[in-house]
């Protein structure tokens, strides 16, 4: 080195595309939600005996009440529900499960299953927001072929 | 509470993209600049905390990598992964637990990550990674929740946007100074209905620090400490479907907490600014209805009417706030600089006059599943 550098070339490192896999376990509660989601095309929820309410998908206690919830808690809901809110997404996502790219517009949907207390976040298949009103009734649409996943709901769609 | 306060503060400069910076010359920036700002030297540190992220990093144990340029070489270090407000209450925390001094350091650069990718990578990988819910597509979800309810409009979001990028060309450490008009807001594009392109923050670099001390080693320092009169944090569901996304009930909870600890049973008559993190523009108006300085529905009207100016009754991000810069996790810290710098009235360009008790706020999880609220003040 002679004296200070003018001026110095940054670099940068890249890291490769390099995945970092995980096998997570789904657990008794959401196995149990998938199967029958696979088996009956219905959804299930899990009544807290202490608050009465139902949340889908069933777990292991109710939040609020710190309450250890059990397989008699389980009870079967429907594959409707309603619309409480919605945003159509105008940017791609890639999925990092299949690396593919789902095409845009697409809409989020927070619906309400029937029978349920609270609220579960899927996809609505309709874009045009004019379209789409907070209040509107949905129901679930299964892939032909079931694997025990989130993605077996191909999506929502309106019935009225 | 025992009296204990912020006797130092430190940031870099936000920028979209730090190429000739790397996490160490960050953090040393702002330890380095936050123990100038109290005169102390590094034996004047009794311990430390660091405030990063994994992911953001792309290195597990993110924390291991700063120690030594926190000054926290043969010290007690330990680490907070959340955003840098709540890093401060563990640094509050272990002041009153007998260290006489803490620095809290906290660095993120979302330019060398996949910003969607990460905060994906926030939700469960069962039931909501698959679906491609992110920070963005989460937030607008809320927006949409939130006007449905409360009929607060489009446009008042885009006033929010408008403010703070104005507000921000009074602050040298902000990304985004712009002029901009309603209009061009609305106007912008449409990234996940209703939120367009300048109702979203940006993807930012840097980092900051501050320096916490009990009353005895705050009267050593260099400038006049600026004390924490209230602090308090509470969390909601962490599923998105098990709250109500249009009521922020935990941050009413912290408020609360925060005003009791401080004194303060008037918020807006009692408080003369505000930094809170606004991410998008609708969080303004919403956490301002949490924080009580209105009525539930009432946030949208009371940036509409210009409260929130720096001229206005309560100014709320004279700096620019989130929407003008967010480097994550360091955010809520920076909301936390702000504050100390009004109150000690070294704002410069941006200074409220007469500033005596602020507001500083900061949220951790998606859509402010947490929120930590900090009241303080000169005396």
């Amino acid at each position: 080195m002679t004296g200070e550098s003018k001026e110095i070339e940054l670099l940068t490192n890249d890291s490769g595309t390099l995945s970092m896999p995980y096998e997570w376990s789904i657990g008794k509660y959401g196995s149990l939600f998938f199967k029958y989601l696979r088996e009956k095309r219905r959804f299930l929820g899990i009544r807290c005996p202490r608050c009465g309410k139902v949340m889908v998908p069933p777990r292991r206690i109710c939040g609020p009440c710190f309450q250890d919830l059990g397989e008699k808690d389980i009870v079967e809901l429907s594959d409707t529900g309603t619309i409480m809110a919605f945003s159509v997404v105008n940017y791609p996502f890639i999925d990092p499960a299949t690396g593919l790219k789902r095409p845009i517009p697409y809409t989020y949907g927070y619906i309400n299953i029937d029978g349920s207390d609270n609220i579960f976040s899927h996809v609505i298949n309709g874009t045009d927001e004019t379209k789409i009103k907070v209040g509107m009734k949905v129901r679930a649409v299964f892939r032909e072929k079931m694997e025990g996943n989130i993605q077996d709901i191909k999506y929502f769609e309106i019935i009225r | 509470m025992e009296r204990i306060a912020i006797v130092g503060v430190g940031q870099t400069k936000y920028e979209a993209r730090k190429r000739g910076e790397i996490f160490y010359d960050m953090v040393y920036e702002v330890t380095d600049k936050a123990m100038k700002d109290a005169g102390f030297t590094l034996g004047d540190i009794d311990n430390v905390i660091t405030v990063s992220n994994d992911f953001w990093d792309g290195r597990t144990i993110s924390c291991m990598a700063v120690q030594e340029v926190a000054g926290a070489h043969d010290k007690n270090v330990s680490t907070v992964e959340g955003d840098g407000s709540f890093g401060a209450f563990y640094g509050a925390m272990r002041v009153l637990g007998g260290f006489g001094t803490t620095l809290v350091v906290a660095h993120s650069k979302g330019s060398e990550g996949d910003s969607k990718v990460i905060t994906n990578a926030m939700f469960d990988p069962i039931y909501h990674r698959p679906l491609g819910l992110d920070a963005i597509s989460s937030s607008a979800l809320q927006a949409n929740v939130y006007m449905e309810r409360s009929g607060v409009t489009e446009e008042e979001f885009a006033h929010v946007s408008v403010k703070n990028h104005a507000n921000a060309k009074n602050n040298p450490y902000a990304q985004l100074p712009m002029e901009l008009t309603v209009d061009d807001v609305m106007r912008s594009k449409r990234i996940a209905d209703p939120l367009r392109l300048l109702d979203c923050s940006p993807v930012s670099d840097g980092a900051a620090a501050i320096i916490i001390a009990n009353e005895e080693r705050a009267g050593k320092a260099l400038k006049p400490p600026i004390w924490i009169k209230g602090v308090a944090h509470c969390s909601d569901a962490y599923f998105l479907g098990d709250r109500d996304l249009g009521d922020p009930r935990s941050l009413r909870d912290a408020s609360q907490r925060a005003y009791a600890m401080a004194g303060v049973s008037d918020p807006l008559h009692e408080i003369d600014i505000v930094e809170l993190y606004d991410a998008f523009s609708y969080m303004e108006p919403l956490w301002l209805e949490g924080m009580g300085f209105c009525d539930a529905g009432q946030g949208g009207k009371m940036v509409e009417r210009g409260i929130t100016t720096v001229d206005g009754e309560l100014p709320v991000n004279p700096s620019g706030g989130v929407l003008s810069a967010h480097p994550v996790l360091v955010a809520g810290l920076a909301r936390i600089i702000e504050v100390t710098l009004q109150l000690r009235s070294e704002a410069s360009a941006r200074q409220i006059d007469g500033a005596k008790t602020g507001l500083a706020h900061g949220i951790n999880g998606p859509c402010g599943q947490s929120h930590c609220v900090w009241i303080l003040g000169k005396e």
